[in-house]
């Protein structure tokens, strides 16, 4: 797995990427907050909304393509809980509303993620003052997480080239032991980085 | 579970957002007193771990699936504190690089899922484990919290979207909470069977964790109890309105057509049942009692050593 799959744009030449992250960042959440405020009276300040982040994800040049295909990837989960709407009188009014502003909402973060690489916006939150374990573990967990993907994979892998055939009851049994052989192989390599961090003068 | 943006208000927002640095506060210095620096790096993979494993697939039936959720293992494995930690950094990461679970709803999805549930499966599963010795004990502790955790975070998720006012509770929370008891069964289950494979492969990683930290850590499950009640104290005044209302509505029913209809079944007109809150609660008690039996059934079929030519 390709450890740049999911911010594979963030590191793309373009105005937008040549912010400053605490600007961007700052900007999102002033958007996010914007969003939130937003009465539903007034649905052309959505439209406001929308027209700036066409026009940023313009600037971004990240294949508008990209965008939509993530953004209907995760829309779904938005319509799920939006649809807690239709649970009350007058549902509709209020499930459009929620679904608009959710969208928006994605398409902040969203934007956001693929024009800032992860270890800036972490640069960031050490220099807000985040607790430096909390720093490394994030940093950590993001370099680790698509070797452990592979890892998962291999197991899955060798699982299926070992059994003829998936018998139902013992399925459950079979997966949970992959999990569980991967929690091996995850605490065995922590052993190994630990010794490379040390091997570096690292220092909790 | 995950709450996108756009769904919360501001208040309640910032309001979940304190408690959970508060939170993730008390959890970074509980972990740092007793951390061993071989540590960090085990916390890192193992959050690596829950991410990944949430990815593997148990098939249910027709086509549908569940996964694992994590709260309850990562608890089982690195003991409470450093479990909020190790969730909160799961949590981040599914915000920031998948854009899963919203920016400003962030604090809301740290409360639930890295501070509650965690908190609740190591509560949840702590008489379990004092009854039954050893790994069935382990097993069992943790299938019942990783039930519990699931439920009780799926009612703060709940009670959030209420008190934001995306829906309202009579309604978001038999439906969030209904759906998550058997959810919770299911990871309930998945984390005995994960815990006893890693148990099977290195039992040492079993038995070695998540000892000692319990008592200081109290003071979060004190933080929690106050996020709880902070966000359940609205709902106490507007409970008994629910069942009023419900009650008010088939008394006038009755009251109408006295004679048209037939007489109703006894129980339906037991204002308890009537309402999908009460049902609700009264579903969670037997799903707790019927939970407890399994936990317990399940921590001693799977602590057994398995006999030969099973694997």
């Amino acid at each position: 797995m390709r450890p740049d799959f999911l911010d594979r744009h963030a590191r793309l030449a373009s105005p937008i990427h040549r912010l400053p992250t605490a600007v961007k960042a700052g900007a999102a959440l002033l958007l996010l907050i914007a969003l939130a405020l937003v009465p539903p009276r007034q649905p052309w300040l959505f439209a406001l909304v929308a027209l700036l982040l066409v026009a940023v994800a313009g600037a971004s040049r990240i294949p508008p393509r990209f965008l939509l295909g993530r953004l209907l990837l995760l829309e779904p989960l938005a319509l799920g809980v939006a649809a807690l709407a239709f649970l009350q009188p007058g549902g509709w009014r209020h499930f459009l509303l929620l679904v608009g502003r959710s969208t928006l909402a994605l398409g902040v973060v969203l934007l956001l993620s693929q024009t800032t690489p992860f270890a800036a916006l972490l640069r960031l939150l050490r220099r807000l003052r985040l607790p430096a374990l909390l720093v490394t573990l994030l940093a950590l967990m993001y370099r680790y997480l698509f070797v452990l993907a592979d890892e998962a994979e291999r197991l899955q892998r060798a699982r299926a080239s070992r059994t003829f055939s998936r018998r139902r009851g013992r399925d459950w049994r079979a997966i949970a032991a992959v999990a569980g052989r991967l929690f091996g192989r995850a605490s065995e390599r922590s052993e190994r980085i630990y010794g490379a961090m040390c091997a570096r003068g690292w220092r909790p | 579970m995950h709450i996108p943006d756009g769904f919360l208000d501001l208040p309640t927002a910032t309001g979940a957002a304190v408690l959970a640095a508060g939170g993730v506060a008390v959890a970074l210095r509980e972990t740092r007193r007793r951390l061993e620096p071989r540590q960090v790096p085990l916390m890192a993979l193992t959050a690596a771990f829950v991410f990944v494993a949430q990815m593997l697939n148990f098939p249910v039936a027709a086509g549908t699936s569940g996964h694992l959720i994590g709260a309850a293992l990562a608890t089982a494995l690195v003991g409470p504190a450093a479990a909020v930690l190790v969730l909160t950094t799961v949590v981040v990461v599914q915000c920031l690089v998948f854009a899963d679970g919203g920016l400003l709803a962030l604090g809301a999805n740290l409360l639930n899922m890295a501070l509650l549930a965690p908190v609740a499966a190591w509560a949840a599963g702590l008489p379990l484990r004092r009854t039954l010795p050893g790994l069935a004990g382990r097993l069992a502790g943790a299938t019942f919290g990783g039930w519990v955790a699931v439920v009780l975070a799926a009612a703060a998720c709940a009670g959030e979207l209420a008190l934001a006012g995306a829906a309202p509770w009579r309604t978001v929370a038999p439906a969030m909470i209904g759906v998550h008891l058997l959810i919770g069964a299911g990871e309930g289950v998945i984390t005995a069977l994960v815990l006893a494979a890693i148990a099977r492969a290195r039992p040492e990683l079993v038995t070695a964790a998540g000892a000692g930290s319990a008592r200081r850590f109290l003071r979060t499950g004190v933080l929690v109890a106050l996020a709880l009640a902070l966000f359940a104290a609205p709902f106490a005044s507007s409970l008994p309105d629910g069942l009023e209302a419900v009650a008010e509505r088939l008394g006038f029913a009755a009251l109408e057509q006295p004679a048209a209809l037939p007489a109703p079944a006894p129980d339906y007109a037991l204002p308890g049942l009537a309402s999908p809150l009460a049902a609700t609660a009264a579903a969670g008690v037997l799903g707790a009692l019927g939970m407890l039996g399994v936990a317990l059934l399940l921590g001693r079929a799977l602590a057994r050593p398995r006999e030969a030519g099973s694997a």
